[in-house]
Order: structure tokens, then sequence, then C-alpha cells
């Protein structure tokens, strides 16, 4: 069975060049497109109606979550975290047969998503065997580097009262890294930026901020076992990103103990 | 092989014997038998209740089960049991049955998690080879992927389980808990048309269900709808039936699990679905799920009752994989647990 995206809302259905479709995600389709000028790249997120859900429920849920992740991004913006501008948005997805869903329109990020640089990583890793003891560590202190940077945006984010609410290695980006299949192990330098806000938040608790990087504990742990250990870095990235961070580390080892039918011994 | 497998986590009993051909041909069930314990309308099942119904059911159960089968005590290799997780006191008398059959009869035992017995008896079935699996029972609520020798599990309820969301609200309403209350829930909602408000919780991969069991009690109470020998009438001036409420109940912790299931699939890159226990029976989960897959390009997989809800098969069946590999349980380590994470077990049968 051949896969076809739903149809583009408006005014996209005539823009020229159309739209690429890049990804597919879970609830939003991203494609590429352009902003005022053919040569300014933007990045269209366009959240098609689900049709398995009851199409109040869909309204409801895809009014707040676009709006939701409007309002992040902008306030993001002006603390000066990196993440992409708003550019243009409608929440309610005008079109004549109503299935054209909404949008936001956001500044274009080139580079890589981090789950890409660490799959390369393992693979290189696993490829090259046992590395000798000078060469494991400079791959290793690349590792660390990029864990410490992901601790430090996160660390930011929570600082300016957002929470992402759904913080996995896809929705991570490495800016100013080339697509190009590299050869050898991947370069894991840039700057770190965070994307995709349709879960987000406003909120300054520490048991939210806590439970936002318990999240990212456990994609790292089912994405990228190998990459697993070196997560302590993330919360040393994190440790000094704001004041009352120490506060929020303490909060997440109850947030550990907290998940079901955990192992009571130890 | 042949194997049989016990089990009694929650308030089914089950005992399934299960064939392992020698010359690589498909497994086959050679018997299924469970017997359930309800509880009155209103009421849930105590621990010491169900324990004292699978303690006086589990040997007829067994005899039962070796007399469909055909087979006699000689051709059994193994005995499997739920090791966990589940409620203590019905896990510990099906534990002691399967230990006494052991050294009665001199077979090896095998301790098998419940969550890895489900997922083991829908890749058997539906024959899909690396789904993302949703787990929803009355104990239970999972979003899983394989990956290089575990379950993991990407995605799980912070609170209650969904199914025990809806057999509470089944309470609620003193709705029958024969067969079940999810069942007799899905019946009711078939009737509801009007979509009330509840809160929408996903985080991330997971999801919670206290707050929303909460809100619904509360709009029962309101609208006097809970407690017994209230008609399923349509009511005057749009409020809301018992009818509307378990629509809107289902509509809503449905969506969440096919959005939660959804981001599961988009996260690890597959395109199929298998959705395994109790709640997994549910037609309209199965078809909210099979839009979303369709929509892509995938396709989703679930049983009916005979392999979704609790039973002693998928114990045998997930059983005999590990029997296989060598895997064995000492009496010494055959006590059961209450806690017992999907992703606590080695894989070895799988690469």
């Amino acid at each position: 069975m051949t896969y076809t995206p739903p149809p583009l809302p408006p005014p996209y259905t005539n823009t020229s060049p159309p739209p690429t479709l890049l990804t597919q995600g879970a609830e939003a389709h991203l494609y590429k497109t352009s902003y005022l000028t053919p040569t300014t790249p933007a990045a269209l997120k366009i959240r098609p109606s689900k049709p398995y859900r009851h199409p109040i429920l869909d309204k409801r849920l895809t009014r707040q979550r676009i709006l939701q992740e409007a309002r992040c991004l902008v306030k993001l913006v002006r603390e000066g975290v990196s993440v992409p501008a708003v550019l243009a948005l409608d929440y309610e997805g005008q079109s004549e047969n109503n299935n054209g869903g909404a949008w936001l329109l956001m500044e274009w990020i080139e580079g890589l998503v981090v789950r890409v640089v660490f799959e390369r990583w393992e693979a290189f890793m696993k490829c090259s065997g046992e590395l000798g003891g000078k060469e494991l560590e400079r791959e290793e202190k690349k590792v660390r580097g990029l864990m410490r940077g992901i601790g430090g945006v996160v660390g930011g984010l929570h600082r300016a009262g957002v929470i992402h609410g759904d913080l996995t290695t896809s929705n991570l980006m490495l800016r100013g890294l080339s697509s190009g299949e590299g050869e050898g192990s991947p370069g894991m330098e840039g700057d770190v930026v965070l994307i995709d806000f349709g879960l987000a938040s406003q909120s300054i608790s520490e048991e939210d901020r806590a439970v936002d990087l318990y999240v990212l504990e456990r994609a790292f742990g089912s994405t990228h076992p190998r990459a697993e250990k070196f997560f302590e870095h993330v919360l040393e990235g994190y440790q000094g990103s704001y004041k009352g961070a120490h506060i929020t580390l303490k909060r997440l080892q109850d947030v550990r103990m907290r998940g079901r039918k955990r192992s009571m011994i130890g | 092989m042949i194997a049989i497998g016990l089990e009694g986590s929650a308030n089914k009993l089950g005992v399934g014997i299960m064939l392992h051909p020698d010359n690589g041909k498909p497994p086959q069930v050679l018997a299924n038998i469970r017997h359930t314990y309800v509880s009155p309308p209103g009421e849930g099942f105590l621990p010491k209740d169900t324990a004292r119904h699978h303690r006086s059911w589990v040997v007829t159960l067994v005899k039962k089960a070796l007399k469909e089968a055909r087979i006699s005590v000689r051709d059994v290799d193994c005995i499997c049991f739920t090791k966990g997780p589940g409620m203590g006191a019905p896990l510990q008398s099906v534990a002691v049955a399967a230990r006494m059959l052991s050294l009665l009869w001199g077979k090896e035992l095998v301790g098998v998690n419940h969550c890895v017995g489900h997922i083991e008896m829908g890749r058997l079935i539906t024959g899909s080879t690396n789904p993302v699996v949703l787990y929803v029972s009355g104990g239970n609520t999972q979003v899983i992927a394989y990956s290089s020798q575990r379950y993991r599990i990407f995605g799980e309820t912070l609170d209650i389980a969904v199914g025990n969301c809806l057999d509470r609200f089944a309470r609620t309403l003193h709705i029958s808990n024969d067969p079940a209350p999810g069942y007799n829930i899905e019946q009711m909602a078939k009737k509801g048309k009007q979509l009330v408000d509840l809160p929408y919780t996903v985080k991330g991969m997971d999801c919670s269900f206290s707050g929303i069991l909460a809100a619904v009690d509360g709009l029962a109470a309101t609208y006097g709808l809970g407690g017994e020998g209230k008609d399923d009438e349509a009511s005057e001036d749009g409020k809301p039936t018992r009818a509307d409420l378990c629509f809107s109940l289902q509509e809503t912790i449905f969506s969440m699990l096919v959005e939660i299931t959804e981001r599961a699939m988009a996260h690890v890159g597959s395109k199929e679905v298998l959705i395994v226990g109790g709640v997994g029976c549910n037609e309209r989960l199965q078809e909210m799920m099979g839009i979303m897959a369709r929509d892509r390009g995938g396709s989703v997989h679930a049983t009916d009752e005979r392999f979704c809800i609790d039973n002693g098969i998928m114990i045998a069946q997930a059983g005999l994989l590990a029997y296989a590999t060598g895997f064995r349980t000492p009496l010494k380590d055959s006590a059961c647990t209450q806690r017992f994470r999907t992703d606590d077990v080695f894989v070895k049968w799988r690469d």
C-alpha cells in the first residue's frame, strides 16, 4: 500500500515550487517551503485532522496545541533560547473540504537531528570494533561535549519557564551539520536547537521540569543504549544553567522511583 | 515440546497447553481453558476472594485441559507459570499449583513474565514480526518495542491502567461485571452520541488516567447517573446520559492510546502495530488504531478474546520459547512477584 499525504491547506495549495514533505511525525507533517522570497527556506508544520479522533475532540486538541506551540516558541525566542522563530500560523486550517489542517510556519534550521548523529556514531563504534585508548577517549569526549550542550539548552528552556513535554533525540537538532552520508565518526559540534514544541507548556514547577528530564533520559535508554551511560553529562550541563537547577535534579531522583512496577530491591 | 501454562495474575484463571513440533512446523494450541472470577456489580475483585477462586478451580482446569489436548502427563516437557506482575494472592495460589505439578510429575518449572506472554502470543497468532506493541489491560498500559534482546517500554501509564479506569467507571455506574465490565461499557458506548469534555492527559509517550476517572465520576455524580437501578433512557434537555459518558470516556482515553502508539511508531520507524491485553478486544480501539495505521501506510494486528484476555497458552508459548533456549526456574527461585517489569526479561529467543 502506498502512502499519500493529506492535501495541503491554502495558501500552500498554490505556492511555487510546492512544499516538499520532509517527515511524517506522529502529530504533524513537516514540509520545506519558502517564506516571502523563493530563496528564504522555511519549515511548515501541518497538523492534519486525525480521522481516528472524534471531530470535536480533534478540533479542540489541534487548536489548543498549535496555539500553545506558537506561544512557547515566541517566548523562547525572546528569551534567547535556540529554537526556530515563528513566522505565521493558522489554527483553524481553513479550506473548502475542511481537511487541510492547521499549520505553523517557522524559521528553517539547517542541520541534523541528534538521533541521526547518535545512530551514525553507534554504527561507527560498532563497525570499528575495539578502539584504542586514545581514539576511544576522543570519541567519548565528543559525546560528553554534545551531552553537556543538550543539558545546557534544556536548562535554558526551563529557565525561560517552558516545558518541552516530548524531549527525545528526534526533537533535538545540531545546527550547521551537513546531512551528507558521512564516513567515519560523525561530527558533534554546533549549536543544539530544540524543535517540535507540539506538547510544550509553560510551567516553572520543579516537578514538571524533572519529568521533562526523565522523558529525555528514557528516550536515550530506549533508542541509544550505547550512549545511555553518558546521560549524566546532560545533567551536568543542566546543573549550571539556572538557579533552581539543583532542586529539579533532586526531584528527578523521586520521579525515577515512581515508574510503575519498578523492582523494589535497591 | 509440550508445555502447560498456568495463568492467574488477576481474576482469570487460565490453563493452556501448547505444542512446538520438533520438525519446525508452526506451534499448535492443544487446549485453552479459562475460568473467570466475576464479582457483583459495583464491586471489584478482591485479592483474597480471587485467590480462593483460583485455588478451588485449578485442579479441575488442569485435568480438563489434559483431556482436551488428548495428551498424557508423560508428553509434557515443562510447567510454565506467571511469575508476575499481578495481584499477590492470586499469583501465589497459581504458583503453588505449578510447583505442586512440577514436583508431582517431575517436570521443570519455567517462570514467565505476564506481559512478555501477551506479546509472544500476539506475535504468534497474528504473524507480525516486529511490531510496536500496545499492551492494554486492567493492570497494565504500555507501549513496547523490541530492541537488542529486550522488550523496551517506550510509554506507559503514570498512574492507573486504562482497563482499571474503565472497570472503576463501570463500578460507578453499577454496570455488570459479567462477562467483563469493559465489554459492557463498550456495548453501552455504542448508544452514546454526545461528547462531553474530559481532560486529555498525554505527556510525551506516557499518559495518565486517574484524573480522567475522577472527572467522569464527578460528571456522573453531577447528573445523578451513578449507582444502582438507573435506566439508560435518553434524557431530556440535552443532559448527557450514561451512554454518553461511556462514549466520551472511551473516545478520550482511546484517542490518548492511539496517540502515544503513533508517537512510538514515528519514533522507531515501524509501520506495524500489535494490540494485546484485555482492553485490546475493544472493537472501537481496534478501529481507531486501524485508521491511524492506515494513514501511516501500515497495518494493525489484533486478536480476539481467546488470546487477548489473560489465558494459559500465552504463558505456555512464552515459556516454551525461553525453555528452548535452556531457561529454567529452579524451585527455590519460583517465588512470584507483584512487580516484574517487561524490560527486566532477557529475550534470548529473538535476534
